[in-house]
């Protein structure tokens, strides 16, 4: 398995002087699932939105360090950010579903980087819910507007959106933080498929969910990367006291 | 028991109050019309609608100042809209709070205050005499853009502020560009508000009478303005001169010509209203 992503002495912090990273350095694998974990405000959240160049809506006061894909450096000024984030996809914490149809919300990507072709859409439309597990549920429905969905579904949907671009890199930010534990499941599985083919990078919304999803794990503490590491390992024998405190409950 | 039921009553006396109250706020309105439509009704003919003013304009029809209020209306519109709506695009979207922006807003907020008055003696200057458009349909409709711009900047900015911005961040996110989330999503979502915003402003400079007093409003031309630089008659200036200036008019004719411009503006009110209802059954969301 190769590296993906390496992250290189990341250093950010936020004009408003909010949550910020310091010194940051990990590889993430290539078809695996990577959490990042750790209570709120550790700088996980940050972290995903580097990645696809987010970060360029908020006011940033100071951004060090690299953030290399495919040994690109993505932080570079220069880069195609357009093109980065059609090669790493987000799904956020609450669903939002575009104020379109169903099916409109699938193609927006594709049609703003100017796909035409209705057969490529209709491909992406059914191949991309197929993957989000959410073909049997709406594809007689495609062209209802995408907000008469429930939450669980809306959600998927977002994922389905990004998967419609066929990106290399999914960045998932508690994608399921306002799901029923059915749905939560739905969305779990989906991902425990979806790794065969796309490198995942996750922030469950609980330690639980990040042992049960986990190939590596990352701990994230008040913007430091306390603990890094392969399997579940991290959630049973941790190496550091302060992992070993939040991962069996002792603040957080 | 007893304590309960007096805590209804009470809540059943105050909302009497209160909806008797709204109801209230309707009779103006209403009054104004049928007082007007009673009045003025009796004037209201196919020969008045369509005809020149003659003897004095104590005679014959407002047709010139009918066509006038819809040129300046449109001018209006040509000048205020584009602008408008770029300006709170730019404000709403694209601006940073810094120093500039809040100078811009201060002087939209100002804008908004300056009696309609000082925009005449200000066309006056400008457009009229510096710019030498004369006493024209451009420079009136000039000096109405200028004075309908607050209106229209901040009802669309409002109305696009009012588009959430997870929106925003999702269409950037699915590798859209800051004008393409615009065109396609907040650009959409915000168009009722803008139009009624527009509308809202292009009412008001409809029925205004001085910012055009000096600026292209005519007293009285035997025939139809033929290009922007001809000065033209206009309902709500006309409405003044028939009331104030012509001796022994008939006051059938002065309300006659006031129920054609509440109509008018009345009427670009409905229009707002249906093109908004229509566009909110068709949001998706």
């Amino acid at each position: 398995m190769t590296n993906k992503i390496v992250v290189e002495t990341l250093t950010l912090q936020y004009s408003d002087g909010a949550e910020s990273l310091r010194n940051i350095s990990m590889d993430i694998r290539e078809h695996a699932i990577t959490v990042l974990f750790g209570p709120a405000g550790g700088g996980k959240s940050s972290l995903l939105r580097c990645i696809n160049r987010l970060n360029d809506l908020t006011e940033v006061r100071t951004l060090k360090g690299r953030i290399l894909l495919d040994g690109e450096n993505i932080l570079d000024p220069k880069i195609d950010v357009i093109g980065l984030r059609r090669r790493v996809g987000m799904v956020f914490a609450r669903p939002v579903v575009l104020p379109l149809t169903i099916r409109g919300n699938l193609t927006y990507g594709l049609e703003v980087m100017g796909e035409k072709r209705k057969s490529k859409l209709d491909e992406a439309v059914e191949r991309s819910l197929k993957q989000a597990a959410l073909w049997d549920e709406v594809n007689d429905r495609l062209n209802d507007p995408a907000i008469a969905l429930s939450g669980g579904q809306q959600q998927r949907l977002c994922l389905a959106r990004s998967l419609a671009l066929e990106p290399e890199v999914i960045l998932l930010d508690e994608p399921t933080s306002g799901l029923d534990p059915i749905s939560t499941g739905k969305v779990e599985a989906s991902l425990q498929e979806l790794k065969k083919h796309y490198t995942i990078v996750l922030v469950p919304h609980s330690v639980q969910q990040a042992a049960r999803t986990a190939d590596f794990a990352a701990f994230f503490l008040q913007g430091e990367l306390v603990e890094y590491s392969e399997g579940k390992g991290i959630f049973t024998t941790p190496k550091e006291k302060r992992t070993e405190d939040y991962v069996t409950g002792r603040f957080g | 028991m007893k304590l309960s039921l007096n805590r209804n009553l009470v809540q059943r006396f105050g909302f009497s109050l209160i909806t008797l109250m709204a109801l209230m706020t309707v009779i103006p309105i209403i009054g104004v019309v049928i007082y007007i439509l009673i009045q003025g009704g009796p004037a209201i003919s196919w020969q008045f609608l369509s005809g020149f003013p003659h003897d004095g304009m104590r005679q014959g029809g407002i047709f010139p100042a009918i066509i006038g209020t819809f040129y300046l209306t449109l001018g209006t519109a040509i000048f205020s809209v584009p602008l408008g709506v770029a300006a709170a695009i730019y404000l709403a979207e694209y601006a940073s709070e810094n120093m500039a922006t809040r100078l811009i807003r201060l002087a939209i907020i100002n804008l908004a205050g300056i009696p309609s008055v000082v925009y005449g003696l200000f066309g006056l200057g400008l457009f009229v005499l510096f710019l030498r458009f004369g006493t024209s349909i451009l420079s009136a409709s000039l000096t109405l853009s200028i004075m309908t711009l607050p209106v229209i900047i901040s009802t669309s900015e409002e109305a696009l502020r009012a588009v959430p911005q997870s929106f925003r961040t999702v269409s950037i996110s699915l590798g859209a560009t800051r004008w393409q989330t615009i065109r396609r999503i907040v650009l959409p979502e915000a168009l009722p508000g803008i139009i009624t915003g527009v509308i809202l402003g292009l009412e008001r400079a409809a029925g205004e009478t001085a910012p055009i007093l000096f600026t292209g409003a005519a007293f009285f031309l035997p025939r139809l303005p033929g290009t922007p630089f001809d000065a033209t008659m206009a309902l709500p200036y006309h409405l003044f001169v028939i009331s104030t200036q012509v001796p022994e008019m008939p006051f059938q004719i002065q309300y006659g010509t006031a129920l054609v411009l509440i109509a008018f503006v009345l009427g670009m009110n409905l229009v707002a209203t249906v093109i908004r209802s229509r566009a909110r059954a068709k949001r998706q969301w």
